[in-house]
């Protein structure tokens, strides 16, 4: 196909521009004064709240009108409002699964050529070059739902460039995504650019993702001002400070604690107490013969043994699809076995029948936590500190004893300044802390967590670490489902590798 | 139209002539097909429509087993219809049985049959018309065809697909409940709760796919093209004629019968 697919890379050029959205007091950019070149490959970091989103939003003219804001000064792509340029930009966002529009993969793709009034003959042609592009070498007919989170975002990829943009706008693409879907994707951006040569912008907090890719780093400020801007080895030096703190992950910067881990996820040094802790100490859950399914016709690994030991970190991994959760699930008494059985210690159950799926709701909570992946799963209450009391309520202890505990992990985790805020407005970090706590202020003896660090910012990811290692060497039995590299080296003290539809159990 | 046109594979066609037809036009034909029989209750009516429809899809290649696969709802839902009649029923003529508000008499024998007959004559035709139907050819041929707007039948369509996230939404959060400590009392309560947040999950999704789509030119004032041809032709006429023809028979089968029984009378 050799006609002239590649449109003309886009100009960027903002002057004192600003946005406040409706729903809020101060200006989530303000002052802004931007020139990007066609064809420049722009990194755009700072905090959370600094307006990153708002600005790729604006550019890609998805803002809407004066009822969700408040524009100040002027931004334009190729010298107009970015809503006048509709189609010149294309942008990818967060979440895999709320950008899949049609049931049909080529559907998708062609939706936004549609948009456009592109005439049908030059669709399908356009619909096939991108997906070829991207890597997703797919009937066009093949169902969308069937998708892998990174063969979603790249499936948005080629939706976007499909519409043959100038400027391609990548919003945390792979915030969401397993390691081989971030791979996955960036692969499929660095193809496409090396054709295109589109403008890029891309908003990442983890910086060594895309560091090669681009050329200039851009950074905002809290208070959504500019506070740096050059190229990658300038700015991730200079500013190593202000990114570490804003969250950002600034490639090689080592994590602070005392182990030491390399990228492949190896441990070079494992705790004292966590090795010493575990030859004493009964396994507090065991499974053999264990079948786990979310239905009884739905069986995803069969013939699983698993000994989750106190005083130690168990870490499950292995790639999407295998059923990491689903064993989670079930080790943590939410989901009954299809086969075989889980198996509480004797010190576990203290009284009760050895088996968690037969014990009450309200018998878990001191004995077995589980914090879900998506923390929004597992709100009940209006508040932050309701949401940290209810287990204790359930538990029946008086007001003073739910007072001190509730005061107590809001200053642990940090959250005290927003005891009454409700848990569906905080922050991506702080959903993840209030999760946690939640299930910590009961004491369970076992712990269980379903991608904890998942989307996480280098400062909530430190945070969290350092609580649960201590929390380890403590005594708590913790289990965590998990694709994080850093977090297997710092917490795999032991770890299980679950493969389609087989398990094998490392020591 | 160019080689490049690109055809939806029927996987699961089995259906003669049928498959050929538009959703719109499928659509169609059942509305023309089963609201007059609506509009009385008598046994004659039902049964005609019924005997013909049942000869014309078995033609079509529906079999017995696709037919209580697919339909067995309906063939359940008949009879329970019916026996209600058969026993509350307006009395007349000669009384079988009774206890309490029961009363079986020659009336309601006969309203049962009829009820059950016309649920049947209503229901197959709805179930077996959209066998198959693929929610984005109805959508293309709601726009296309109907010239209904776009921009409502593609965010129905869009918006339909985030059902599927809200049943994994509801799952995982009740299986939260249960870790939370308070999945053993207050059902009413840890609905509430769930309700809300599925509400709060609901709109954030919701508002996250129409920026997606946004993105994507949607809703801009260029004028749409599609990349899918939604088309009528001569099958879909037939279909749509066939269903006129047999609400027209069975009225008049009725009403030459002498039975035909409207409802507001």
């Amino acid at each position: 196909m050799s006609r002239s697919s590649a449109p003309a890379p886009a100009a960027i050029e903002a002057r004192g521009w600003g946005w406040r959205h409706a729903s809020r007091l101060r200006p989530a950019v303000e002052k802004l004064d931007l020139r990007i070149h066609p064809g420049e490959r722009v990194l755009l970091l700072g905090p959370s709240g600094a307006g990153k989103s708002t600005l790729l939003h604006a550019l890609a003219g998805v803002h809407g009108g004066d009822d969700e804001g408040e524009e100040y000064g002027e931004l334009m792509v190729d010298g107009v409002a970015p809503s006048a340029a509709r189609g010149r930009a294309g942008l990818v966002l967060q979440d895999p699964d709320s950008q899949v529009i049609l049931a049909r993969v080529g559907d998708d793709v062609a939706f936004g050529c549609e948009n456009l009034g592109v005439p049908r003959d030059e669709i399908w042609p356009r619909v096939r070059r991108a997906l070829a592009d991207v890597g997703l070498e797919l009937p066009l007919e093949h169902p969308s739902s069937a998708l892998s989170g990174g063969q979603k975002q790249r499936l948005a990829l080629a939706g976007a460039i499909a519409m043959r943009p100038g400027l391609l706008l990548l919003d945390e693409p792979t915030a969401n995504l397993d390691p081989d879907g971030v791979r996955e994707v960036r692969d499929a951006v660095g193809r496409v650019l090396e054709r295109t040569r589109a403008t890029l912008v891309v908003v990442e907090h983890r910086v060594d993702v895309w560091v090669d890719l681009v050329e200039r780093v851009v950074v905002l400020g809290r208070d959504g001002r500019l506070i740096a801007d050059g190229t990658p080895g300038v700015v991730l030096v200079e500013q190593r400070r202000e990114l570490l703190d804003a969250g950002v992950w600034v490639p090689g910067v080592p994590l602070p604690g005392a182990v030491a881990f390399d990228v492949t996820g190896q441990a070079t040094a494992a705790t004292e107490s966590g090795s010493a802790g575990r030859s004493a100490i009964e396994h507090a859950l065991t499974a053999r013969g264990l079948a786990i399914g979310r239905r009884a016709n739905a069986v995803v690994q069969r013939g699983l043994e698993l000994d989750v030991a106190a005083g130690a970190s168990t870490v499950i991994t292995g790639p999407n699809g295998v059923g990491k959760s689903t064993l989670a699930l079930t080790a943590g008494g939410l989901l009954r076995p299809l086969e075989g059985r889980v198996e509480a210690s004797a010190a576990l159950a203290s009284g009760l029948k050895r088996e968690p799926i037969a014990w009450r709701s309200r018998e878990l909570l001191t004995r077995i936590g589980t914090v879900f992946q998506e923390p929004e799963h597992q709100f009940v209450a209006s508040t932050v500190e309701g949401e940290l009391a209810v287990g204790l309520r359930a538990l029946r202890l008086d007001d003073v004893a739910i007072a001190a505990r509730v005061h107590e992990l809001l200053e642990r985790l940090r959250l005290d300044h927003l005891a009454r805020a409700n848990p569906f407005t905080l922050s991506g970090g702080e959903k993840r802390r209030l999760s946690v706590a939640a299930v910590l202020a009961t004491r369970p003896s076992v712990l269980i967590l379903d991608e904890p660090t998942f989307g996480q910012d280098r400062s909530t990811w430190i945070e969290l670490t350092a609580l649960l290692r201590e929390l380890v060497d403590d005594g708590l039995a913790l289990v965590s489902v998990t694709h994080d590299a850093a977090f297997i080296a710092r917490l795999g003290d032991e770890r299980i590798v679950l493969a389609a539809s087989t398990a094998r159990e490392f020591a | 139209m160019s080689a490049e046109t690109y055809s939806v594979p029927q996987a699961a066609a089995r259906l003669r002539f049928i498959d050929r037809v538009n959703p719109v036009s499928r659509l169609a034909a059942a509305m023309l097909l089963t609201t007059p029989l609506l509009l009385t209750v008598d046994w004659v009516s039902a049964a005609t429509a019924l005997v013909i429809q049942l000869v014309l899809f078995a033609l079509a290649g529906v079999t017995l087993p696709t037919l209580l696969r697919r339909a067995w709802p309906i063939l359940i839902a008949a009879p329970v219809a019916g026996v209600s009649m058969l026993l509350y029923g307006q009395p007349s003529g000669e009384e079988y049985w009774t206890f309490w508000l029961a009363r079986i008499t020659d009336g309601s024998i006969e309203l049962a049959v009829a009820v059950t007959v016309r649920v049947l004559a209503i229901g197959l035709p709805a179930v077996l018309l959209f066998m198959h139907v693929d929610p984005t050819e109805l959508a293309d041929g709601l726009a296309q065809v109907w010239h209904l707007p776009s921009r409502f039948v593609l965010g129905a369509l869009a918006g339909a697909r985030l059902v599927g996230l809200f049943i994994e939404d509801w799952q995982a959060m009740s299986l939260s409940r249960r870790a939370r400590g308070i999945g053993d009392h207050g059902t009413v309560r840890r609905f509430a709760t769930m309700a809300f947040a599925l509400l709060v999950l609901a709109i954030r999704r919701g508002s996250k796919l129409a920026t997606a789509m946004e993105a994507r030119g949607f809703g801009s004032e260029v004028p749409r093209t599609w990349a899918r041809e939604s088309r009528v032709g001569w099958p879909d006429l037939v279909l749509v004629v066939l269903a006129v023809t047999i609400a027209a028979v069975s009225i008049a089968s009725a009403v030459w019968a002498g039975t035909f029984h409207a409802v507001w009378s």
